[in-house]
């Protein structure tokens, strides 16, 4: 990259310094700061002094220390390779860094995002003379045993209506991500050389030829979120907590087992030990979908709580082009960034150290703005290939105090269309995952039930109302039990009770660890709900008639429904139908015995 | 202006340790000084008043004009003409060895008695690095406490970070205390080596941790960085960082278990807000500084193991609720960070339960991996999600009876309130010497559920009910 002196150092206050004598240089341009080269980025131009946001730590950087330009913006290294990766918050390979730096990160290291050693096995997908514009497939690499990395002409070179043609394009052969594979012609007669790999400013979205709606649920096997809030293929959530209320267990499972085809995990300011977990726990767990292992599918951006933190700002703007970039192959990416208030604290921090007028909380009047850019970064797009691909955000908010008043949740609410909210209650008696079923909604549910009634599983929105309505109830009993004690309701009233505690323990709650209950397919679910509500049905016409609620709460069946999570896997799906069956026959012949 | 590299590198070693005189302004802790030489951002800096007495400093901001230093040991006596200030061109570093167990030293890693320290095997910046965090090795080995609420409920893991939130006046130095004197991996025969950082503690609370560690004949593994109540404020915020450069030195060189225990964190907090005021921040909660989050996450996340390397640094930072809100900024920034925290309950404690832990919101997030078969029991997690589920249903229950009268409860509702009882009083209280081992932590756990009809108990599995509850 060519550099050249564009300033110096003029004031050190911690990630944010202030640079003199500023000549040429723009806006978000990328610089290196000082001998030890610190990457940093320009955010600010005033006269002729700039101000440069440090992505490393500033220890011992002095005044009139120069600061080199390379007049291009922050970018990320896109191509084969990334799967299986682990970034820090600036595409830093950090297992490349480990065996530069060893167990701590240095600064001043600088490694390629991509692995120039590694050959790869190009499969061209045009003929010379071809037309192609950018965002064509010229050709195809086989990346990971279940994704074919497609390989695009890069959106810099122009837009869809700018036609190239190839001029010559290489055989079935293996090359390096740097290696010319096609060289392209202009209409000028200008050429262009094509590898497997090209840049993409982070911080800029990445063109599509439209939007499509968003009428395809992702499927997240974990019953709360598919049959009660669920979330679209390209869609947004936000999933606020508390601490310890299980917010990054959720993701976690998300990632692991949603129908996705790439997962993007970002942990953005969080703990050190969590990354570790998903890279020694990822390699193992298999998909459902496709029986491969999930870090196949698998990219990790880890910008814990110790590192720098304007690099923890940069983190999530990484992630997201990762995501487009695959999305434009054609591909259903899901984004986990976890968690997004860390980020937008990192924002505050660098606003504070740049003395910016604060809004709420300290925050910079942007928030909003940022988070806004950032959501609407999802979507699902027809490419400029004319695939179809999404990428879809699920975003953890950390609000203080468990307080979902606070500024982030607040504007994320705003930009988000599903909102699982994390309940303390529920968490401290171990209810997992801890989603409340009063605070959280999807937008969703309208759009994706064709999809339901498509697949022949047309019951699924009336169901779902059916037992929200329960629980809706159960609210309003449960104020009137609180006053008055249980014994004062009827026990028609009491049966609503007892069913939504039944719904809460044997459906609601999804216990992580056990093997069986960590993933439901979409069938178990539905069937594991129609059981329930079977239950409803035969269990309060009985007590219409004059059946005691305790003879119903005592039938040997109740035991076995509360346990079909852990006992019924996903190959025998046909024993809830035999327990819907034993269901019926003890209601109704306990029944006939009461009648006797 | 221009200053070309070769300019600057030679310019550096030779300004390096230059000495200046007179001060710009003084302010609380910060000293502001004009026309130096290019001094970097974190230099360390010693200054030195009239007298010739010489306190330690640390670059906080540095401009081609003005620079600001803050003095951990105060400004008492220092005078705008006669300040001298030496900037001594590397950053703060602590010498650090395996001599240094068994010693009192103060925040910055001086001794507190008059013999010198022996000689540093290393000098490392007390800032330390960014774990990467490829190289950290997942923590799963378990730690016997010998304290039921904890190895059954909110398992202590070999490399966690999991802080006591506690309040004025309730017996968390004793829990500290106990779990230092107790603590031991099964699997090892090593003993921990333990790190003790105590931040604007009162006199006796040091003794009775010195007192503590002498009786149980430990006192020559364990070293002790004190900056107490009466010492300048500022020393508190280098308090924890030399501490855990010291921990990182035996962790990661020596390969030694280290325990850190860190009281209280409230009061670092506070040092780190007196700060931020005088340079005129913009405060965010409660004005406390933005970076509040960034600046605990630097100390916390120094725990934890390394692969390849046999050592591990636990932390047991202590913290006092303020008015005992959780919500408050510092509990709560700091439960964002650690992983898990063990919530102490005024309302406990003055029912005479020792350790007055609250299970529910207490949380141990490293336990999943570190219990069950071959680790503790193969009963442990079912059981430990039983006792919490069950534990939260009395809650409702005593809630209910509240409103109620007990009279009117069910004989289901009254057997809850005897499982809670006997929860309370036989599995959580114990004596504060009291050591027990997790067979007996776990056979209290099902001594407890007994008061509870089986059909009841829907966590655990039936083999488990069948081998464990009896009939």
């Amino acid at each position: 990259m060519p550099e050249k002196i564009i300033g110096q150092v003029q004031r050190v206050n911690g990630p944010v310094i202030t640079v003199d004598n500023v000549t040429d240089a723009s806006m978000m341009d990328l610089v290196y700061v000082g001998e030890d080269h610190l990457i940093g980025e320009l955010v600010k131009l005033d006269g002729t002094s700039a101000t440069v946001q440090v992505y490393e730590d500033t220890t011992g950087l002095c005044p009139f220390e120069n600061v080199y330009g390379t007049s291009l913006p922050l970018s990320v290294e896109l191509g084969p390779g990334l799967i299986g990766s682990i970034y820090d918050g600036i595409q830093r390979p950090l297992s490349r860094l480990r065996e530069i730096c060893g167990d701590t990160i240095a600064k001043g290291v600088v490694s390629k995002a991509l692995d120039r050693t590694k050959k790869w096995e190009f499969t061209p997908v045009v003929a010379v003379s071809d037309t192609v514009h950018p965002g064509s497939v010229i050709g195809t690499v086989q990346e990971t045993s279940r994704i074919l990395h497609r390989i695009l002409v890069p959106l810099t070179l122009g837009d869809l209506k700018d036609q190239f043609t190839v001029v010559s394009i290489s055989d079935i052969a293996e090359y390096s991500v740097d290696e010319t594979v096609c060289v392209v012609e202009d209409d000028e007669g200008e050429r262009h050389s094509l590898t497997l790999m090209h840049s993409w400013s982070i911080r800029k979205p990445r063109k599509v030829k439209e939007r499509k709606p968003l009428s395809i649920p992702l499927i997240t096997g974990q019953r709360v979120i598919d049959m009660l809030f669920p979330l679209a293929k390209g869609g947004t959530v936000a999933i606020p907590g508390g601490f310890g209320t299980g917010k990054t267990m959720t993701q976690h499972a998300i990632a692991s087992w949603c129908d996705a085809d790439i997962i993007v995990y970002i942990g953005c300011g969080e703990r050190g030990n969590e990354m570790t977990d998903v890279l020694r726990e990822f390699p193992k767990l298999i998909d459902p979908y496709t029986g491969k292992s999930l870090m196949e599918r698998t990219i990790l951006i880890a910008n814990t709580s110790n590192m720098p933190v304007s690099a923890r700002e940069a983190s999530i703007y990484t992630g997201i082009t990762l995501a487009e970039y695959y999305r434009d192959q054609g591909y259903h990416v899901a984004v986990m960034a976890d968690s997004t208030s860390r980020w937008a604290e990192a924002l505050r921090e660098l606003s504070g150290r740049m003395e910016e007028m604060p809004a709420e909380e300290g925050f910079p009047a942007y928030l909003p703005t940022r988070i806004a850019e950032f959501y609407e970064r999802a979507g699902r797009m027809e490419t400029l290939s004319a695939m179809e691909g999404s990428v879809s955000i699920i975003g953890a908010v950390s609000p203080p105090g468990g307080d979902f008043s606070e500024p982030v949740t607040q504007h994320t609410k705003r930009f988000v269309r599903c909102f699982w909210g994390l309940d303390r209650s529920l968490a401290s008696s171990r209810h997992y995952p801890a989603i409340s079923w009063l605070d959280s909604y999807s937008e969703y549910v309208d759009e994706v039930a064709p999809w339901w009634e498509q697949k022949g599983e047309g019951n699924w929105k009336s169901a779902r109302q059916e037992i929200m309505n329960l629980l809706q109830k159960e609210v309003r009993l449960q104020q009137i039990v609180k006053l008055v004690g249980p014994d004062a309701l009827p026990d028609s009233q009491n049966f609503i009770l007892e069913v939504c505690s039944m719904f809460k323990t044997a459906f609601l709650q999804q216990n992580a660890f056990d093997d069986i209950d960590k993933y439901s397919s979409i069938e178990k679910q539905l069937g594991m709900l129609n059981v329930i509500l079977t239950y409803w049905k035969v269990g309060s016409a009985a007590i219409e008639k004059g059946l005691p609620i305790v003879r119903v709460k005592r039938m040997k069946v109740t035991q076995e429904i509360a346990r079909m999570r852990f006992s019924i896997s996903d190959d025998n799906l046909e024993e809830l139908d035999k327990i819907t069956v034993r269901l019926e026959r003890q209601i109704s012949r306990l029944g006939e015995m009461y009648e006797a | 202006m221009k200053h070309n590299i070769e300019m600057n590198k030679i310019e550096r070693s030779l300004l390096k340790g230059r000495e200046y005189i007179g001060a710009q302004k003084i302010e609380g802790p910060l000293v502001y000084m004009r026309n130096t030489h290019a001094v970097g951002y974190g230099e360390l800096v010693e200054v030195s008043d009239k007298d010739g007495k010489t306190r330690t400093g640390q670059v906080l901001d540095t401009s081609s004009d003005v620079v600001v230093v803050q003095l951990f040991e105060g400004t008492d006596g220092l005078s705008i003409p006669s300040t001298r200030m030496r900037f001594m061109g590397e950053p703060f570093n602590l010498p650090v060895s395996k001599g240094m167990l068994g010693r009192v030293m103060n925040g910055l890693g001086r001794p507190r008695d008059a013999s010198s320290l022996p000689a540093g095997e290393d000098s490392m910046n007390i800032n330390g690095l960014p774990i990467n965090p490829t190289a950290r090795e997942y923590p799963q080995d378990f730690i016997q406490t010998g304290v039921s609420v904890i190895d059954g409920l909110t398992t202590l893991i070999q490399g966690q970070k999991l802080p006591i939130f506690s309040g004025n006046g309730l017996p968390h130095n004793q829990l500290a205390a106990q779990i230092a004197r107790q603590a031991k991996v099964l699997s090892q025969d090593s003993d921990f080596s333990i790190v003790f950082a105590a931040m604007g503690v009162k006199y006796d609370v040091a003794r009775f941790f010195i007192d503590s560690f002498e009786s149980s004949g430990v006192l020559d593994n364990v070293a002790f960085f004190l900056s107490l109540a009466d010492d300048p404020s500022i020393e508190r915020t280098i308090t924890p960082r030399s501490a855990l450069t010291l921990a990182e030195h035996l962790a990661f060189t020596h390969d030694k278990q280290v325990l850190v225990i860190m009281t209280d964190m409230t009061n670092y907090c506070e040092s780190l807000r007196e700060i931020s005021t005088l340079r005129g921040e913009i405060p965010s909660r409660k004005g406390y500084p933005g970076y509040l989050y960034s600046n605990l996450a630097e100390l916390y996340e120094r725990s934890g193991k390394l692969l390849g390397h046999g050592g591990s640094i636990t932390q047991l930072p202590i913290l006092t609720m303020p008015n005992d809100d959780i919500s408050h900024p510092i509990p709560d920034l700091t439960g964002y960070i650690t992983e898990g925290q063990i919530v102490f309950d005024r309302e406990m404690y003055s029912r005479g339960i020792y350790p007055p832990i609250n299970g529910l919101p207490s949380l141990s997030r490293l336990m999943k991996d570190g219990i069950g078969d071959g680790m503790t029991r193969k009963d442990h997690p079912h059981l430990a999600n039983q006792l919490f589920a069950s534990y939260s249903h009395v809650k409702d229950v005593r809630n209910l009876a509240s409103v109620i009268g007990e009279e009117e409860l069910t004989t289901l509702d009254h057997q809850y309130l005897d499982f809670g009882a006997k929860f309370e009083n036989e599995f959580v209280y114990q004596r504060f010497d009291e050591n027990r081992s997790i067979e007996q932590t776990l056979d209290l756990g099902w001594e407890a559920l007994k008061t509870l009809p089986a059909e009841e108990l829907q966590r655990v599995s039936e083999d488990e009910l069948k081998e464990f509850y009896g009939g």
